[in-house]
């Protein structure tokens, strides 16, 4: 048992552009693996959002020689722990298995993106499926506010939700999403990570087996459209008012990305950290409160979230903003002593699941066309310095706020708060 | 992998299934107390003591402690159900001495007035959040009514009014009687040092003082009923449904769970292919809740407010069917194929394993390796499924909407 390190890992891009990676752990029972295929919801066109989320099931109904009940008695007989979604670049399936039944697995799969039978008399079955979701999701505050945030941090279609609206759901028919199963349930694009008991060569030869013969196609051109304004307040007869709030950040790929990263664990990652610390603990302003780097391939975002009663909603606010803020005024050696533990220890866990390492291959391969391995991002962490990331906040504060609010009440919107 | 077990003098127990080869180690105080241990007036207070514990002790201020939990790098929480209130950290196994030491420390709190105030602030705010979230609150009120008088029925949460009106001293009071060291086990799993750690608790723990403590164990007899509760702002409809189950002691309990997994699995179960698979419900399932001397199952159906009767009428038939003709072998050997590789694949973390070795020493004073799990879903027959079918008739329920809807057909 040794950390990992390039030497079990590896990789290589078939004839038709797909790429495999894999990483051997070879003290684990099980196997994993993420099937990243290029049906985003930014890939949808804009009269058809919700598409690729419609496929997601419909490509889950039936395929190869099996039919839909088929389909799943054969995946649970096989005890696959899966699922699948669908993000803004990407349909992603996965799952974790004991290693010796990875291969029939990946055969499964295989027929899911490649031989569907998106049979006819099930796609209003699909296209309900989907509207149950919009309809769950009327009942999420907290989620609603996010997407809604997302939508004014980015420009459509890289802030849209993979949902889509009600309109757009039902004007989608079997005939459009066949068209988009064509397009972009392809290999060119197409990324499949492997992690866990697993032998190389042996998966290689069944990676190249079963997706070898897969034809590319030809990728669609995406057209950007401006984001949606500064405050977005969506009226809710509610308890708790949700507040969402975005500012734009560095990308994975990104030279600066661990000192953006290191900014945000500083507000956010832990229990000292200064919005648990300075909105929880010492005001006891609300239950939830967090931020986090959304990153896509060339734009990031910080997205912020606090939930709290009405009465207390705009000082809640004004606390968030103050700490995001005062970040630029430079972060303390114990804090980023305090993260880099929190990080290392969480690198280290990593090694203890295939499928986290499975989500962080696929996930590399994604932005960097390349694998970081543990060894390196330790390095990195080590390279760290209050005074590169400090440097790094003076020259890149917090700026350019977006906020979104669901609740009873509109909130009052600072407006000095760029530098 | 190997077990081991010791007693301190006070009746504090220590467990720990240790893994030389694991990568990290996770430990954790379980304290048999939850809200099946408290009265009306008190409701809650489980709970927010949970909250208290990481306020502080004479040796740590409550910021010492938030920040020695991430100095360790610590992945850690806690939470409370009707039956036990855990505090948890997983770390890496050089942190043992710290982590035990601080765990220790915390559950002998200051419970300083000041805190308390604050804190208050923040169990508010959590009351309130689940009220704004599906199915609002409609699990407490189905709970309550099914268990009745039977402290089973009691909220984790608590209400704003019982919160509200609770004191630093009722608090002090419940912490005294119910954080007694014979009521607490001390769990582990991972790379663990055994001998250090019963050293360590010998040393943290060794002074602790034993007080009387006792549970209310009587098997309670669970009422049928109807209601539905109107909620405008509702987009969904929120079924929920109890009947009896096996309790967590009963050696028919892997049987219940096959039959559930058969009937309400989230994926290629019964209610998944009649509900889910064709657009009729958002989300429809069916989960045993096992507890010391009851257990409910308990099926939860979210779907739009015009499907809810015809799709309530669905679940009677599938239920109605399940009842008559039973299981076939093959669903029974599906469901054990899934059940079993889940449990193999979930034990791979130390951290999984550890509320595994904690709950079932606290709910039954038993280990379990993961391969006698596996052995006891896979030694299930058929007959023992109709067993259970039989004595626990999932037709015998209480149900509960709340939605859109201001009335239901049954």
């Amino acid at each position: 048992m040794s950390p990992s390190d390039s030497s079990t890992i590896r990789h290589e891009t078939l004839a038709n552009g797909m790429t495999l990676v894999v990483e051997q752990m070879p003290w684990l029972e099980s196997a994993a693996f993420a099937l990243l295929t290029p049906s985003g919801s930014a890939s949808d066109s804009k009269t058809q959002v919700g598409v690729s989320n419609l496929l997601c099931d419909w490509t889950q109904r039936g395929c190869g020689n099996r039919d839909s009940r088929q389909f799943i008695e054969d995946l649970d007989n096989l005890g696959v722990s899966r699922g699948a979604g669908v993000s803004t670049s990407h349909t992603s399936f996965g799952g974790a298995v004991l290693a010796e039944n990875l291969g029939r697995t990946l055969a499964i799969y295989a027929d899911v993106v490649q031989k569907p039978h998106l049979p006819e008399d099930e796609f209003d079955e699909a296209q309900l499926v989907c509207l149950q979701e919009l309809r769950a999701l009327e009942d999420d505050l907290a989620q609603q506010s996010m997407l809604q945030l997302r939508k004014q941090v980015y420009a459509d279609p890289w802030g849209r939700a993979s949902y889509g609206d009600v309109a757009s759901v039902e004007a989608l028919t079997a005939e459009i999403a066949k068209a988009h199963f064509a397009a972009s349930y392809r290999p060119n694009g197409t990324i499949l990570a492997i992690a866990g008991n697993i032998d190389w060569n042996q998966t290689r030869d069944d990676v190249l087996r079963l997706f070898g013969d897969w034809k590319m196609a030809a990728e669609s051109p995406i057209v950007e459209t401006p984001a949606e304004g500064i405050y977005c307040h969506l009226p809710f007869d509610s308890n708790q008012t949700h507040i969402g709030v975005g500012y734009e950040c560095v990308p994975y790929s990104h030279p600066d990305y661990f000192l953006a990263r290191a900014a945000v664990g500083v507000l956010s990652d832990g229990m000292s950290s200064r919005l648990f610390t300075e909105v929880r603990e010492n005001r006891g302003l609300c239950y939830t409160v967090f931020a986090s780097i959304n990153t896509l391939l060339d734009r990031a975002s910080v997205l912020c979230y606090a939930g709290t009663s009405t009465e207390r909603a705009q000082e809640t606010l004004d606390v968030l903003m103050s700490e995001l803020v005062r970040i630029r005024e430079g972060i303390e050696e114990s804090e980023l002593t305090r993260l880099k533990a929190r990080i290392k220890s969480s690198l280290v866990m990593q090694q203890e699941s295939s499928s986290s390492r499975a989500s962080s291959l696929a996930s590399d391969w994604r932005h960097l066309g390349r694998v970081r391995t543990l060894d390196e991002l330790t390095s990195i962490l080590d390279g760290l310095t209050c005074d590169s990331i400090n440097r790094y906040l003076q020259d890149n504060p917090p700026h350019d706020f977006r906020f979104t609010t669901v609740g009873a009440e509109k909130l009052e919107i600072p407006v000095a708060v760029s530098p | 992998m190997q077990f081991r077990h010791e007693v301190l003098d006070n009746g504090l127990q220590i467990v720990a299934e240790i893994n030389p080869n694991a990568y990290s180690l996770s430990s954790a105080f379980f304290v048999k107390t939850g809200s099946r241990d408290e009265t009306a007036e008190i409701a809650g207070v489980s709970h927010f003591l949970e909250h208290m514990v990481f306020k502080g002790t004479p040796r740590r201020s409550a910021a010492d402690v938030n920040r020695e939990l991430d100095e360790m790098g610590s992945q850690s929480n806690a939470y409370t159900s009707e039956e036990q209130t855990v505090y948890y950290a997983v770390v890496l196994p050089e942190f043992q001495e710290q982590v035990v030491d601080l765990l220790a420390d915390i559950m002998r709190p200051s419970l300083r007035v000041s805190d308390f105030e604050t804190e208050k602030q923040v169990i508010l705010e959590e009351i309130m959040k689940y009220d704004d979230q599906p199915p609002f609150g409609g699990h407490e009120r189905i709970m309550a009514s099914y268990f009745g008088q039977h402290p089973l029925g009691n909220s984790v949460l608590g209400t704003a009014e019982t919160v509200g009106a609770l004191s630093a001293d009722r608090m002090m009071d419940y912490f005294n009687r119910r954080y007694s060291p014979h009521n607490i086990v001390l769990a582990a799993s991972g790379r663990v040092d055994f001998d250090a750690l019963v050293e360590q608790a010998k040393r943290h723990c060794g002074d602790w003082e034993r007080s009387e403590t006792s549970r209310d164990l009587s098997r309670p007899a669970g009422k049928t009923g109807f209601e539905v509760i109107h909620k405008e702002t509702a987009a969904q409809e929120y079924l929920i449904q109890l009947a009896d189950c096996p309790a967590s002691e009963d050696a028919d309990r892997f049987a219940a769970r096959l039959l559930t997994t058969i009937f309400g699995d989230d994926t290629g179960s019964r209610l998944f292919w009649a509900l889910v698979d064709p657009g009729l419900a958002e989300f429809a399932s069916s989960d045993p809740y096992e507890f010391q001397s009851a257990g409910v199952y308990m099926n939860y159906l979210c779907c739009s407010p015009e499907e809810a009767a015809s799709n309530l009428a669905i679940l009677t038939e599938e239920i109605a069917k399940l009842e008559k003709n039973g299981v076939t072998l093959a669903e029974l050997e599906q469901a054990k194929n899934k059940v079993c590789s889940s449990t193999v694949l979930r034990s791979e973390r130390p951290s999984s394993r550890l509320f595994s070795v904690g709950n079932g020493w606290i709910q039954r004073g038993k280990y379990h390796t993961v391969a006698e799990s596996v052995a006891a879903y896979k030694s299930v027959t058929l007959d023992d499924v109709h067993a259970v079918l039989a004595k626990y008739p999932l037709s015998k329920s209480n149900t509960l909407a709340i939605g859109p809807l201001a009335e239901l057909s049954r």
